[in-house]
């Protein structure tokens, strides 16, 4: 009987060891979710003036968005709504990889939600982001 | 007697880790705090922006402060190419 507790003690232990460990950090270390970071970075070089002009802005909900597309000279305004589109995809798709690398797909919405407010936190002084049901600039 | 405790014992300790291992798969929650660290990480990488800091001005300026071993040789070649008369 005393052996029976015991390894029911060291079972409860090794499943309580492995959860423990799960829940410690999200796994982002995939080909695709490198991929995506790459193509973000390399895109973000174009973006950062449209940030700064107040062209575009940072969306609750982890996107962006045109925000003032007179901001932008008019021989940049066709390629912008390009960027933001594609950097929209881009982000779905990274919250999307990054459930999916976990094993939770229902996770994607939960993973958005941290970005939305991560990225406005991380977000250059004067960029614009969503507030309540307008823009606020940093 | 004896036996049937033991086997009841041990049908007992099965049920007991078959329901543990159940709520385990079943009811493992977002990882919040995860989720953020891991938001962080990918956000920094992709501005470029060192932990835990917002988004530079402007990229540090390069310190390229290490001193040239500068060839201070005393020109002694004159320069030879007077203008054409």
């Amino acid at each position: 009987m005393k052996k029976l507790l015991l390894s029911l003690f060291v079972i409860v232990s090794i499943l309580t060891a492995n959860w423990v460990a799960a829940a410690a950090d999200l796994e982002v270390n995939t080909p695709a979710i490198a991929a995506l970071k790459a193509s973000m970075q390399a895109r973000h070089g174009q973006l950062s003036p449209f940030y700064s002009a107040g062209a575009i802005g940072l969306t609750k909900d982890g996107m962006i968005a045109v925000k003032d597309a007179t901001a932008v000279p008019l021989s940049q305004r066709g390629s912008l709504s390009g960027l933001v589109s594609a950097e929209n995809a881009d982000r779905a798709n990274l919250y999307k990889e990054i459930a999916t690398a976990n094993g939770h797909a229902e996770w994607q919405g939960d993973i958005q939600n941290t970005f939305a407010g991560r990225w406005i936190d991380k977000a250059q002084s004067g960029w614009f982001y969503q507030s309540g049901g307008g823009w606020a600039k940093k | 007697m004896k036996k049937s405790l033991k086997k009841s014992a041990v049908m007992l300790s099965i049920g007991t880790a078959a329901i543990l291992t159940a709520c385990v798969t079943i009811n493992i929650y977002f990882p919040a705090a995860a989720a953020e660290k891991a938001a962080d990480k990918i956000i920094d990488e992709v501005w470029q922006l060192k932990q835990g800091q917002q988004a530079p001005e402007s990229t540090p300026a390069d310190k390229t402060s290490e001193p040239k071993p500068a060839e201070t040789t005393p020109a002694e070649a004159k320069p030879t190419d007077t203008p054409a008369k």
